[in-house]
């Protein structure tokens, strides 16, 4: 087993740079890996000829000097980004055999920075849920186990496939997307670090819609300068999306000093609930300490609409998602159901999406339905952008009282069973983006930062949220908070 | 918990045009009513003179002239259909 695929992006640049390594080798390194963790379900499209011919391109350009930090990081791209030539589903069965004719804004500026694709990533449905247990392709497998117990455990979701494939050292960072905590849940499940960025930092063109007032994609990454490494190179303005922000991208990895003396962390009195188990309770405390012990002043803070962020989130994403998925049609991509002699086009629509749509989808897509139709449109949707709106505003206010930055939990839990929740209602599994939902509610950038282990050796995460625009500062925090807690806990290999 | 009977569920279905046989719709209707409970809390939230969120992040929408910029690939367009035929998208019969 080749050491290579444990390097962080930012060591191996330097050792590409160095000449110590090539990125053929790097790559090929990957390559193996993944060929050995198939029971993991991370990687679900594997491209290994394109990563080989991307490989060498870029050693081609190391080799002449033109190297950008991501040349030559073999990376895995989440299954919602579009990529040319290379299966593209979401996770659906609706969308199975379908090959993108484009290639997604975020995946072009990844590739022309020269990082190489090593293929695509397990992921929930349409990234609707948050145990990667609804996706057509299967399980994603968190490669953290409770100590020598050998149940399989959730990686969290929807982004469970880039969490277990950068936390099992299958690749060297990966994209992800973030609607309600899909990046950020997930990567506290599985100790590595997950960015959401600010809404509009990174363009949404090419990435297969669910909410799109709160669709984010950002990086998943073994480190905070690694995500700051990636988010670099995925953010910056697009004119092919309207809701992208002309603003200059830092190079964010260069404002990494982990100076935090003289900020002010928020701590919010409505995110410690009742029932929360002793050990985030705890995780929650050190962080506190350990930003205070860096240097920062700790202030009590209160968002007083908190409790209303999960309801709204439930009103207003399935609501965009059923207008975003109608056009799963049959007609112009994906499956059509076969007919039955007779069969109108009525017919081929129902069809065809009760068979392409698994169960949490079509739910969200009904729901979505039911509370954008005539009669309550104004009692839940309108009610709901309301409440969304009071939800901002509780973070302006904090902001403006001097707040630098809000410090939460990440989830409610360590990592849980896969099947455990089989029986549950779905708003049991809603209930787990309960601290990251109301960030994509405000449109801003969340970070979560493995800080600690529950009793059994699973990973636990914090959350830190930045003021809009400021992602340079967040990671910077993010840093301090890193160096601070010195998680370096890996899974032990099972797969 | 809010009520949805099963004609309620049915309708929703058939707006959303998803299949649902007629023995699920008990069970649908039952999630329905879970979640509309769960979203039920907002209607306790104080939302006098609040506007709806438009843009979470204040912007001015750019413009630009009204051109065809882009076009002229209808096998590009059409490579993923189900079924294409003479350039166009294939459905079955709409009008009798």
């Amino acid at each position: 087993m080749s050491e290579l695929p444990k390097l962080t992006i930012a060591a191996a640049r330097d050792a590409l740079r160095a000449g110590e390594v090539t990125s053929a080798e790097l790559t090929e390194a990957c390559l193996s890996a993944i060929d050995g963790a198939d029971a993991l379900g991370a990687f679900v499209h594997k491209t290994p000829d394109r990563a080989r011919e991307m490989a060498a391109a870029a050693d081609e350009r190391l080799k002449a000097g033109d190297a950008p930090d991501l040349c030559g990081i073999p990376l895995g791209i989440k299954d919602l980004f579009c990529t040319k030539g290379v299966a593209s589903q979401a996770a659906s069965r609706i969308l199975e055999g379908f090959s993108p004719e484009y290639e997604s804004t975020v995946t072009t500026q990844l590739f022309a920075a020269g990082a190489v694709m090593l293929g695509k990533l397990n992921m929930d449905e349409f990234a609707m849920g948050s145990s990667n247990e609804t996706s057509t392709y299967g399980n994603a497998v968190n490669p953290w186990r409770r100590g020598n117990d050998t149940a399989q455990l959730t990686p969290g979701g929807s982004s469970g496939g880039s969490a277990a494939a950068v936390a099992a050292d299958l690749c060297l960072g990966a994209t992800g997307t973030d609607t309600g905590g899909s990046i950020r849940q997930p990567a506290a499940f599985t100790g590595i670090t997950g960015l959401k960025p600010t809404y509009g930092r990174c363009s949404r063109w090419g990435i297969i819609a669910f909410a799109s007032s709160l669709d984010q994609a950002g990086p998943m990454a073994k480190d905070v300068r690694d995500a700051a490494i990636l988010l670099s190179a995925m953010a910056g303005h697009d004119p092919k999306d309207s809701t992208s922000a002309d603003l200059p991208v830092p190079d964010f990895e260069s404002m990494l000093t982990g100076d935090v003396r003289g900020k002010t962390i928020g701590i919010p009195r409505e995110y410690r609930m009742d029932g929360m188990p002793d050990e985030i309770e705890s995780l929650w405390a050190e962080g506190r300490k350990m930003l205070e012990d860096a240097g920062a002043t700790i202030v009590d803070i209160s968002l007083p609409h908190t409790k209303y962020a999960l309801p709204t989130y439930y009103v207003i994403a399935p609501a965009e998602a059923s207008s975003n998925l109608a056009r799963y049609d049959g007609v112009r991509y994906g499956h059509r159901a076969k007919l039955a002699q007779g069969d109108g086009i009525v017919d081929m629509y129902e069809k065809t999406r009760a068979e392409g749509f698994g169960p949490e989808v079509q739910r969200r897509v009904m729901v979505g339905t039911y509370v954008l139709s005539a009669g309550f449109y104004d009692a839940y949707y309108n009610r709901a952008r309301k409440v969304r709106t009071l939800i901002k505003k509780d973070f302006e206010d904090v902001f403006e009282q001097g707040v630098d930055a809000i410090l939460t939990p990440a989830t409610p839990s360590a990592a849980f069973g896969l099947g455990e929740m089989a029986e549950a209602d779905p708003v049991q599994m809603y209930l787990n983006d309960i601290f990251t939902v109301t960030v994509n509610l405000a449109g801003l950038p969340g970070i979560s930062v493995p800080t600690g282990q529950d009793r059994t050796g699973l990973p636990l995460g914090l959350q830190l949220i930045g003021k809009p625009w400021e992602e340079a500062e967040l990671l910077n925090t993010a840093y301090a908070l890193e160096r601070a807690s010195g998680f370096v806990a890996k899974p032990e290999k099972w797969w | 918990m809010s009520e949805i009977d099963t004609a309620t569920a049915a309708r929703v279905a058939q707006l959303a045009r998803i299949r649902v046989d007629d023995d699920a719709l008990p069970a649908l209707a039952e999630e329905f009513g879970a979640i509309l409970g769960f979203i039920e809390q907002l209607q306790e939230v104080d939302v006098e003179g609040v506007e709806p969120m438009v843009s979470v992040t204040p912007m001015r929408l750019k413009r630009r002239a009204d051109e065809v910029t882009d076009g002229g690939m209808a096998d590009t367009v059409l490579s993923n259909a189900p079924d294409a035929r003479e350039g166009f998208f294939a459905v079955p019969k709409v009008v009798e």
